[in-house]
């Protein structure tokens, strides 16, 4: 349905308009959107712990993290409120280079990240693996804001930005595919950009 | 997702830059106090751009669904509906979305509801619920405006308060040399949080913090300050 009066905004050039999923815009900023307060953790408290089930594979601090290979990542985001924002940069450790630090393959399909807030987001196993996701703590040559996620966000930059936790310290593989937060209240448990799956039916 | 096509019934200017737009759509869509709908709009040349907006008017209103609507001057979206839409224009809308950023009576209370400019919005409606049926909930709302102009409701709410019927505002206005009588000063501080608990009458079953993220993160923190657990501070932050 044409909407009278409305065209949008003018000028978008092709190389903008074929970067971006259907249904987002352009934006500059970097807006925040969280369900709660901004968790404040210091660097020496935090840990990341890698779970199968309710067993605990291994874990780091924040010092061990560091030892580990660092990767730089370039990708454009998107966020569900629509919004993308092109050529964000970020540094931190491959899934797969902790994978191999921990010395297992990943022992069921699905994963759901948990955050120090208590927040959670479930991933297909395969959407973290192959160089397709890491575990930032460095965002356009800075450590991570708090209020952006810091120290450590999960960065799955290919899905929904509602995917990529903030505050994350813990990936637990699991046997079923069970729902986070927002995939619990009305949000798709896959999220792909390009497929515009927002909401539960989409 | 589905889409329905509502049309405007009307626009009433709440302030210079917030203007509530009244839909009316041909089935009632139940919702939740506190929930939102996404407003799509298409350009002949199929461009579509899609915003959120939250609901203003009570789940018991069941004529009409009312968006407050600020004016972003950077927007896509606002400024359509600020200086191109009018009465009786047809507009494709969401079903209600948001299944946190809620309250309805039977959740009880106290609550605590701290606004910032247009983020008192999802508060309206759960301000008028809590009218509209009966509740009983302590309710406490914090509504930091810049001017006293950009108090939007103002004498709705002020009417509500004035019921008596444990529904508290406390207003202050950031950019207002003299604000007017029973009307605060200053940014959201610990004092205002103070003055809020001993209207609750103790700390908050629930908190609710909408606005910009700054305005958000004052807010939280002052609650924390304040002993309030940040596991039961909701937050909704109005990006862009």
């Amino acid at each position: 349905m044409v909407t009278r009066g409305f065209s949008g905004r003018g000028n978008r050039p092709p190389e903008v308009r074929d970067r971006l999923p259907p249904g987002q815009f352009l934006e500059s900023g970097f807006p925040v959107l969280s369900a709660g307060p901004t968790p404040r953790i210091r660097t020496e408290d935090w840990t990341f712990a890698l779970k199968d089930g309710v067993r605990p594979v291994k874990s780091w601090n924040w010092v061990e993290f560091h030892a580990l290979p660092q990767t730089k990542m370039t990708r454009d985001i998107h966020c569900v409120t629509t919004w993308s924002k092109f050529d964000t940069f970020w540094e931190g450790v491959l899934i797969d280079d902790m994978l191999a630090d921990a010395g297992i393959e990943p022992p069921t399909a699905h994963t759901l990240a948990h955050s120090y807030d208590g927040y959670t987001t479930n991933v297909p196993t395969e959407d973290l693996v192959a160089g397709k996701a890491m575990i930032a703590t460095r965002y356009a040559g800075e450590a991570i804001s708090a209020d952006h996620g810091g120290p450590a966000r999960l960065l799955v930059p290919h899905l929904y930005f509602w995917k990529s936790a903030k505050w994350v310290n813990g990936l637990q593989f699991t046997q079923r595919d069970e729902l986070g937060f927002w995939e619990l209240r009305g949000y798709h448990r896959y999220g792909d950009p390009w497929r515009e799956q927002r909401y539960t039916d989409d | 997702m589905r889409w329905r096509t509502a049309t405007i019934t009307g626009i009433v200017r709440r302030s210079p830059t917030v203007s509530s737009f009244f839909f009316s759509t041909p089935h009632h869509w139940p919702f939740v106090a506190g929930q939102h709908v996404a407003v799509r709009l298409t350009a002949p040349d199929g461009y579509r751009a899609q915003r959120s907006y939250s609901i203003a008017s009570a789940p018991e209103e069941t004529g009409h669904l009312e968006l407050a609507i600020e004016r972003l001057d950077d927007g896509e979206v606002s400024p359509f509906f600020h200086d191109v839409a009018r009465v009786g224009d047809e507009i494709e809308l969401s079903a209600p979305l948001g299944g946190y950023f809620i309250w309805q009576s039977a959740d009880g209370g106290p609550i605590l509801m701290i606004g910032g400019g247009a983020g008192i919005v999802p508060f309206m409606s759960m301000a008028r619920h809590r009218a509209n049926s009966g509740s009983k909930a302590p309710m406490v709302l914090l509504f930091s405006a810049r001017t006293k102009a950009d108090l939007i409701f103002g004498d709705e709410l002020a009417a509500l308060a004035g019921r008596a019927e444990g529904f508290h505002l406390i207003a202050t206005l950031t950019r207002e040399t003299a604000p007017p009588a029973g009307v605060l000063s200053g940014r959201i501080d610990a004092s205002m949080i103070e003055r809020a608990l001993s209207l609750l009458c103790g700390l908050p079953a629930r908190t609710f913090i909408c606005g910009s993220n700054p305005f958000v993160e004052n807010a939280a923190t002052r609650s924390i300050d304040a002993g309030i657990a940040a596991g039961r501070i909701s937050t909704e932050r109005y990006g862009v």
